[in-house]
């Protein structure tokens, strides 16, 4: 039998058990369009790689890690100290996870501002939503597990503002502390959270988007309909080139990992004051500064919730986009108002978010 | 004669009748230095108490008309005469009864004290120009203890002795120096005190006492310097020089090497070299001398070694390495030196080469801990290069490999 027959024979033994043919034809037939904005598809890659970086960088950081109070914070030392690359694997591990978010928050808005999100693409935009949301909940959750000062006193801050929330805030905070304070219980949680309820939820999710892209097939630009657009192969053209930006990403991701290795702090100590300028990851920064920005009381109403309600409004008003933001075949609708919207989000957070950091 | 016209007049002004303490309202009208201590009462700790002028000078404080006010047949004492202060204050200040309604805590033996003082003993004899008690605590204006603004607060007891101790003029009949201040702000516990806020810092009353105050004799120096400095003062008992400079004519213990008033930082100068406080005594080639030598080689010995890691670990530790473990070990290297600067107390090389060889191999320990980091810190950066070397080729790789299965279309 000649290698060719060999291979032949061994795809069709696996096509028999699993379907292998229609994956391949599915794979033959994806075509990518080509326009000025073919770039902004490669984000959705980017951040789907660093999601594998993490759950991989994760698993490792799991054989030596342990999640209690009096041992976490030397676990987490002694993979940095001892462990042959531990100290690679923990800062990619923490570098990545900044990185996802960044990246992410990258994607949601080129799908906003290219409105890549409407119809019949409006479940893409929320499973994509939701991923977002749940990136951040990583990032929370994995935040506490080192047990150190800053990742201490800044959950204790983060579930304060999470309790005041009206009507669920003392419930959600107690939830989420597992008790009254930040303590042994929290770390348990948050450790349950970050390696198991997360990612169970992370990676049902991410086969959904997939999916539905691949249901819906690449947006294309209102005005540049998908049929007057030239075409890429999906495999292996634009997977290729997907794999050079993936490789640049990793080159990235080494050098801040080998450049700027992820500090560890001091050990928690709950009996200690909180250190001076405690801030949460950058992410949290926009809102962090602003609940510190308004003031107490707002006419007849307290700042801190008045605040939350703004968030929970503007979170609202993103989350529906599809559904207001809705644009006609002949092109007209509310695009403009949503470019809009999208703008104002990305001056707010970025210019909250700096000066959250800086002041 | 003008001020008790207007004392007067003041006192029947319409309004008048609805004051509480006529001293002060008074007072507060005259125009000469007997408005003094009403401006400065305010501020006093008797008045926050709820004491009045009447409850130190009697007299009746309700009544308006001065001649009543001020009347001796109402218990009205005016201003004590100078040798007669403190017993005027120790009549309240030495009756546990009365100081407990008050300040339950606060001692009620500062006259007992202060009458054994050089100061008292001095006023009994006639002299009234010693220090009473308005001299250190002010009058009128007095003010507790832990008010910062209070001349007897830590922060100002040694300014508030200056004020006579340093006066050439007053201290002249005494034939006392009158340096002892400017020595003290050149002294480790000044630095403690004054720069550093360090309000258990010694100042003069630490050392002398305050009520009952008196120089100690050259044989309680040591003592005294001991009521702090617990372990020093321990091992010196036990060395060879206690024998030698505790006795009656031995020159004052601690002070033979330290000083008294300007305690300065030790170093290994002290005991090593031409001007060592050692060769004073001990002539060079001496075995006592060679053992100073020795011990001095050793604590620099020791504090170089731990300088050198700290400077490496701080190194490693600014290029992001993870060096906290050798960092904390180095803070007992640190105590070890401070143990072997409290051996040399025994003056016996023997006790001290213990904590030097403990801190010797944590110094070494850390040392090698910092070189490793820095070395590893290096091959990281290499990884790195190579890494970042492999894929851009691999980038490379793909774009070529991209080109021609797309020129082969």
């Amino acid at each position: 039998m000649s290698a060719a027959e060999f291979k032949a024979k061994t795809f069709d033994w696996f096509d028999e058990r699993l379907g292998l043919r229609i994956a391949r034809d599915m794979l033959d037939h994806k075509v990518v369009p080509l326009h000025p904005g073919t770039a902004w598809y490669y984000f959705g890659g980017i951040t789907l790689f660093l999601f594998g970086v993490q759950m991989f960088t994760g698993l490792l950081l799991l054989l030596y890690y342990r999640p209690t109070v009096a041992e976490a914070f030397d676990s987490v030392r002694f993979i940095m100290t001892r462990v042959e690359f531990g100290w690679l694997i923990r800062s990619i591990h923490s570098w990545s996870a900044n990185l996802l978010i960044f990246f992410a928050f990258v994607h949601m808005f080129s799908v906003m501002f290219t409105h890549s999100y409407r119809r019949p693409r409006e479940l893409t935009w929320l499973s994509g939503i939701a991923l977002l949301g749940l990136m951040m909940g990583f990032g929370f959750s994995g935040y506490l597990l080192p047990w150190n000062q800053i990742s201490y006193f800044a959950t204790k801050v983060g579930t304060d503002v999470a309790g005041t929330t009206p009507f669920i805030g003392p419930v959600l905070a107690r939830f989420l502390r597992g008790g009254e304070d930040v303590g042994a219980a929290t770390l348990t949680r948050f450790f349950a959270f970050h390696v198991m309820i997360l990612p169970l939820i992370t990676c049902g999710l991410v086969g959904l988007h997939i999916l539905l892209v691949q249901k819906a097939g690449m947006s294309t630009p209102k005005n540049l309909p998908a049929q007057d657009l030239s075409h890429m192969k999906f495999f292996p053209n634009f997977f290729l080139r997907e794999l050079m930006v993936w490789y640049g990403v990793l080159a990235l991701l080494g050098s801040l990992a080998a450049i700027f290795p992820w500090e560890l702090g001091e050990k928690a100590d709950p009996f200690a004051s909180a250190p001076a300028g405690i801030r949460p990851e950058w992410y949290f920064l926009a809102q962090f500064y602003t609940l510190k920005l308004i003031p107490s009381h707002v006419w007849i109403f307290e700042g801190e919730l008045l605040a939350l309600a703004g968030f929970g409004l503007l979170a609202l008003v993103w989350v529906a986009l599809p559904f207001w933001a809705t644009i006609k075949p002949d092109g007209s609708g509310r695009a403009r108002l949503a470019t809009g919207v999208g703008i104002f989000l990305v001056c707010y957070l970025f210019t909250f978010t700096l000066l959250g950091y800086f002041k | 004669m003008r001020a008790p016209a207007i004392l007067f007049l003041l006192c029947f002004l319409p309004g008048s009748a609805a004051a509480v303490d006529s001293c002060v309202t008074c007072h507060a009208a005259i125009d000469d230095s007997a408005k003094g201590p009403a401006a400065l009462i305010k501020n006093d700790v008797h008045v926050a108490h709820g004491l009045s002028c009447a409850d130190c000078h009697g007299g009746d404080r309700t009544s308006e008309d001065p001649e009543l006010a001020m009347n001796k047949a109402k218990g009205f004492k005016g201003k004590p005469a100078r040798a007669a202060i403190p017993k005027f204050c120790a009549t309240c200040h030495s009756s546990p009864d009365y100081m407990r309604k008050y300040a339950p805590r606060q001692r009620v033996d500062q006259w007992d004290l202060y009458q054994t003082s050089v100061h008292g003993k001095r006023l009994a004899a006639g002299d009234a120009a010693v220090a009473t008690c308005i001299d250190c605590h002010s009058v009128h204006d007095i003010r507790a203890v832990k008010d910062s603004a209070a001349p007897v607060h830590p922060l100002h007891v040694a300014e508030t002795c200056s004020h006579c101790h340093s006066d050439a003029q007053k201290m002249a009949p005494y034939k006392i120096p009158t340096n002892q201040f400017e020595e003290y702000k050149t002294s480790v516990h000044w630095e403690a005190l004054a720069k550093r806020g360090d309000l258990s810092a010694p100042s003069c009353a630490s050392c002398h006492g305050n009520h009952g105050a008196k120089p100690p004799q050259v044989e309680s120096v040591a003592a005294v310097c001991g009521s702090c400095h617990v372990l020093f003062e321990q091992l010196y008992e036990k060395s060879v020089h206690h024998a030698v400079f505790s006795g009656a004519g031995g020159g004052g213990g601690c002070m033979v090497c330290h000083s008294n008033h300007a305690v300065h930082y030790p170093s290994t100068a002290m005991l090593a070299g031409p001007k060592s406080v050692c060769s004073g005594c001990h002539d060079a080639g001496t075995a006592p001398a060679g053992a100073a030598t020795q011990m001095a080689g050793w604590l620099d010995g020791l504090d170089t070694a731990l300088k050198q890691s700290e400077t490496v670990l701080s190194r490693a530790e600014k290029s992001g390495m993870e060096v906290s473990e050798a960092q904390v070990r180095l803070i007992d290297g640190r105590e070890n030196l401070v143990k072997a600067r409290l051996a040399l107390h025994s003056m016996k090389p023997a006790e001290m080469q213990m904590p030097v060889d403990a801190g010797m191999a944590i110094a070494k320990a850390t040392q090698r801990a910092g070189d490793f980091a820095l070395r590893e810190k290096d091959t990281r950066r290499i990884g790195l290069a190579v890494s970042v070397l492999l894929i851009g080729i691999a980038i490379l790789a793909i774009r070529l490999l991209l080109r021609r299965m797309e020129s082969n279309k």
